[in-house]
């Protein structure tokens, strides 16, 4: 009971994200996901689930994508992160966020952002994926709205212009 | 009519694209404190006593009260809400936020924990101790029929109320009598967590002097939400400001007056403190209301050839352990639809809901239509069968007047169908999914003996939506009406504020109600701003839910828009000094006929009527109108659905390989939105039919509440769809639209299982009961086949 009542040790937690160099104190327990949030304001990377299961909480670290409900912040200290915020860039949107417009890849727009996170990094190591590529590629990553035909022609549609 | 009609690209979307949308879990407000919620871990107890000490000392702890105390301190001046009392004598013990004395469903409050940061709530909440004496657990509809065990120490029945609707019990007892044919269907309706992503959260906030609260909830309902806190909190209504933020889906889900909300909002007005909680993934399957949950049995006769002469439906719907919102009203929304899209002569329908110790069960996409056109449909195919003919022949002789058009048809269940044209619409999607060479290919593979068998099903849904007119849902004892109110307010530089009474959740309104505007008052769409889910914002609204917001909101904008039409004429007419009657209105340009150079915009009206500086003698000032729009009936959107599935006979392994789906829900206004919302809905009912199912052991444990095990499918499972559409225009309202946001949910889970049973017909199977795993069909092709898999 005792762990239980204990406040955590406080750290300060370093990381770049999304080009920029942050800096937060925050619990050592803290997931990456909630110094994101409730730290640094970046909302725009949601919570869908609390098992790892929906990717909601998709964000990239070095290029990677990593759902950030599964690392604690302090485990990246240091590291380069991108979360959606950081994928438009001078007020364009990036062509997969575009794509997703185009298409109607998005509803409620809740599982969006960790969608477009994982499809980019998808992209990055495949570039050209056939349909069942893409589907298997987004696997991790949970809709209620699409029924993930749109989102699949997205993600598709990026690929076929690359 | 320029812009409805075509694909238009939303709005909405770059905002929720740059993770700028906001969802109640990224809004705070300064000083906040997490609710942290002590839930029971009994499915039924007696509460012997509860000891906080230890969480109230724990760090960051501000309160800590439990539901004895919380009913003492006189927060609530009612208990929860339910609208929907169906019945006179409908048993509804008194049902309040937080458990005083008696624990009914595995999670009920028991106490509430006040902390300063999201993680101390949670430990906090673990340190509150309780001592439960623990009662007999009501954990199936089959347990609560029998009363053996009371679900509720308060009742004397589980059984809460019986509801027929039987308009002529002789003639379906003399149709049974006269019947050639008849068919049985007993079919059991799973429960399921409608698992919207975004999980629900509340945000209370207290003005520091003065009493106001404003409150932000994940809700599709806010301006039901703001009346029922007055009701149920004692707060003045005018002190309650609702909002509900970007909403990361609801399925009906988020239509509740939950105790968490109720909770939040008197505590921050107690203590005068901002308070909050966010559920958590698994927390969902006690905190948020279950969808389905019933029991069913329908039975049709029929004469020699298959012609439908009467049909007999039970249900026993199961409540869970509390009356929310809608949860009695639920099975009645399907009452008039088990006899589907068929010419039914007599019709007889009861229903009784029972009480058991599992989550309340409520409205979940569809609520109560996709329960009864799965019925219906399951058993034309079993009339089929029985007949001898195939499921597209035995609908062709049961469709509403012969298959071919009609308006304003009068059905057994009493409802007056708006318009239908079934005989084309199925045609054309038999047409569209091969109908013929997947028969002849399942044949092949049936003869050559492959472990991959094919099934091909169908389902011809009619569903009700559009709710509701007023009187209608007075005579199912429902407390509301089904108005929806719309402003058009023209700014004085000539951009246009729509103001709303429905509340969206991913539908898109902000583009479909632009584009509305856009067409009938010559604006750019761009140019129309829609201001909506905030009660401050939109004072007057019954929000989104049932497929009414085009139906019912959309009609009332546009019915707005005439009237800023009509009243900008007349400036217009008197600026251009001509005889109203003389201008025509085209393209946002009124002009006088014949003279084409006396033109104004309507732009220009609105400055005129800004600055009321030259208006008709006796016109008040300013270019806004407002309409609120109660709906003569309802609408009644049809489509046929052609499900495709592949069974492994090796593993039971069934895999959805095609899906065609022709829906007819009018004029749509955006076709890409449409589209967006039949993939949606289609894949909801699959889960149904294939994955998903909210599993109680005998404890009344949910044993799957989180993702881990409770399959939400992912984009491995589904295919691509094939849709398209007929278009057969409402006669309810004057934009002859109907609704489709429930419409893919309606139409699928009965195809699939109709393909599942076809596929495993050759083996003498009928029926399998959803949801269809693997392991069930392997049993019962096992079965099916002496012994042996
Ligand atoms: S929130 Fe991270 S996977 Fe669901
Ligand atoms: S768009 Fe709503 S969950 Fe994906």
């Amino acid at each position: 009971m005792d762990q239980l009542t204990h406040r955590g040790i406080f750290v300060q937690i370093d990381m770049t994200v999304n080009g920029r160099a942050c800096s937060a104190d925050v619990e050592d327990r803290t997931l990456l996901v909630h110094y994101l949030r409730d730290h640094l304001e970046l909302t725009g990377t949601n919570v869908g689930c609390d098992t790892s299961s929906c990717g909601a909480c998709t964000v990239h670290i070095g290029g990677q994508s990593v759902k950030s409900c599964t690392v604690l912040a302090a485990q990246v200290r240091g590291a380069d992160v991108t979360t959606i915020e950081g994928m438009a860039t001078d007020g364009e949107l990036h062509p997969m966020q575009e794509a997703f417009r185009q298409c109607h890849g998005l509803q409620c727009g809740y599982c969006t952002p960790g969608m477009v996170m994982a499809a980019t990094s998808l992209l990055s190591e495949n570039a050209n994926p056939t349909e069942a590529e893409v589907r298997e590629g987004l696997e991790g990553n949970l809709c209620r709205c699409t029924g993930y035909q749109n989102i699949v022609k997205s993600v598709l549609s990026v690929g076929g212009q690359s | 009519m320029t812009i409805m009609g075509t694909p238009r690209l939303r709005k909405e979307d770059p905002k929720l694209l740059t993770g700028e949308g906001k969802f109640i879990d990224d809004i705070h407000a300064h000083g906040e404190l997490w609710m942290g919620m002590v839930r029971s871990p009994h499915a039924h107890a007696k509460i012997q006593s509860i000891d906080t000490t230890e969480a109230a000392a724990a760090p960051g702890v501000h309160s800590v009260y439990t539901g004895a105390e919380l009913q003492e301190m006189g927060l609530w001046v009612a208990p929860l809400p339910c609208a929907w009392p169906v019945t006179e004598d409908m048993v509804n013990p008194p049902h309040y936020p937080v458990a005083a004395d008696e624990v009914r469903h595995v999670g009920d409050l028991v106490a509430v924990v006040l902390c300063d940061s999201r993680y101390g709530a949670v430990d906090a909440a673990e340190l509150v101790e309780v001592d439960y004496e623990p009662l007999p657990v009501v954990a199936s509809i089959d347990a609560a029929v029998t009363d053996a065990v009371m679900a509720n120490t308060d009742i004397s029945s589980n059984k809460a109320y019986s509801w027929a609707l039987e308009p002529d019990p002789e003639a379906v007892d003399a149709a049974f009598a006269a019947a050639d044919h008849t068919v049985v269907g007993e079919f059991v309706q799973q429960r399921l967590i409608p698992a919207a992503m975004e999980p629900r959260g509340v945000l209370a906030i207290p003005a520091p002097f003065g009493g106001d609260i404003t409150f932000y909830t994940s809700t599709q309902v806010p301006h039901i939400m703001k009346v029922m806190l007055a009701a149920t909190t004692g707060i003045a209504e005018n002190k309650i400001r609702v909002i509900a933020p970007a909403v990361g889906g609801g399925f009906g889900a988020k239509l509740n007056v939950n105790p968490d909300e109720i909770l939040a909002v008197t505590l921050a007005n107690k203590i005068g403190l901002p308070v909050r909680w966010t559920e958590t993934r698994s927390e969902a399957a006690f905190s948020t209301h279950q969808g389905r949950g019933q029991n069913q049995k329908i039975e049709i006769a029929a004469d020699a050839n298959g012609k439908i002469l009467g049909i007999r439906v039970h249900l026993d719907a199961d409540m869970g352990a509390y009356m929310m919102l809608l949860t009695p009203g639920v099975p009645l929304l399907g009452s008039f639809l088990y006899t589907g899209v068929y010419d039914v002569p007599a019709f007889g329908f009861t229903c009784d809901g029972y009480f058991t110790n599992m989550t309340p069960t409520d409205a979940y996409r569809g609520a109560g239509r996709p329960e009864a056109s799965y019925a219906i449909e399951r058993a034309m195919d079993l009339l089929a069968l029985e007949v001898g003919v195939g499921p597209d022949e035995i609908r062709r002789r049961n469709f509403l007047a012969g298959g071919e058009a009609f308006e304003n048809l009068e059905t057994a269940s009493t409802l007056v169908f708006d318009s239908g044209n079934y005989g084309p619409n199925l045609e054309k999607a038999l047409k569209l999914a091969d109908y013929a060479s997947l028969k002849a290919e399942q044949q092949r593979r049936r003869e050559a003996g492959e472990s991959k068998q094919l099934g091909i099903g169908m389902c011809t849904y009619v569903e009700i939506c559009g709710l509701a007119p007023s009187r209608a849902l007075a005579g199912l004892n429902y407390g509301a009406g089904g108005w929806e109110h719309a402003m058009i307010r023209f700014l004085p530089t000539g951009t246009v504020e729509v103001v709303s009474g429905s509340t969206p959740h991913g539908q898109g309104h902000e583009t479909s109600w632009s584009m509305i505007v856009a067409d009938k008052l010559g604006v750019d769409p761009d140019d129309v701003h829609v201001l909506h889910s905030d009660t401050a914002h939109s004072p007057l609204g019954l929000d989104t839910y049932g497929s009414r917001s085009l139906a019912v909101g959309g009609t009332a904008i546009a019915m707005a828009c005439d009237k800023v039409v009509d009243k900008a004429r007349l400036i217009a007419a008197h600026q251009l000094e001509a005889n109203p009657d003389d201008l025509e209105f085209d393209g946002g340009m009124f002009r006088v006929k014949g003279t084409p150079t006396a033109e104004i915009p309507i732009q220009g009206i609105a400055y005129e009527a800004f600055t009321a500086h030259n208006l008709p003698d006796g016109m008040e000032p300013n270019l806004q109108e407002q309409v609120t729009f109660d709906p003569e009936n309802f609408v009644f959107p049809f489509g046929t659905h052609i499900a495709v599935v592949e069974v492994d006979e090796d593993t039971g392994g069934v895999t959805l390989v095609g899906y065609t789906a022709v829906d007819d829900c009018g004029p749509q206004v955006n076709p890409m939105i449409v589209q967006g919302q039949m993939h949606g809905g289609i894949v909801q009912g699959v889960a149904q039919a294939l994955w998903e199912e909210a599993s109680y052991d005998e404890a009344g444990n949910c044993k799957n509440p989180s993702f881990l095990d409770y399959l939400v499918p992912s984009p491995m499972e589904v295919p691509n769809m094939v849709l398209d559409s007929t278009v057969t225009p409402s006669t309810s309202n004057p934009l002859g639209v109907k609704g489709a946001g429930e419409a893919g949910t309606i139409g699928s889970a009965a195809a699939v299982i109709n393909a599942v049973c076809d596929a495993l017909s050759p083996y003498g199977v009928t029926d399998i009961s959803m949801p269809a795993t693997p392991q069930k069909v392997w049993r019962i092709l096992r079965d099916a086949k002496g012994g042996e898999a």
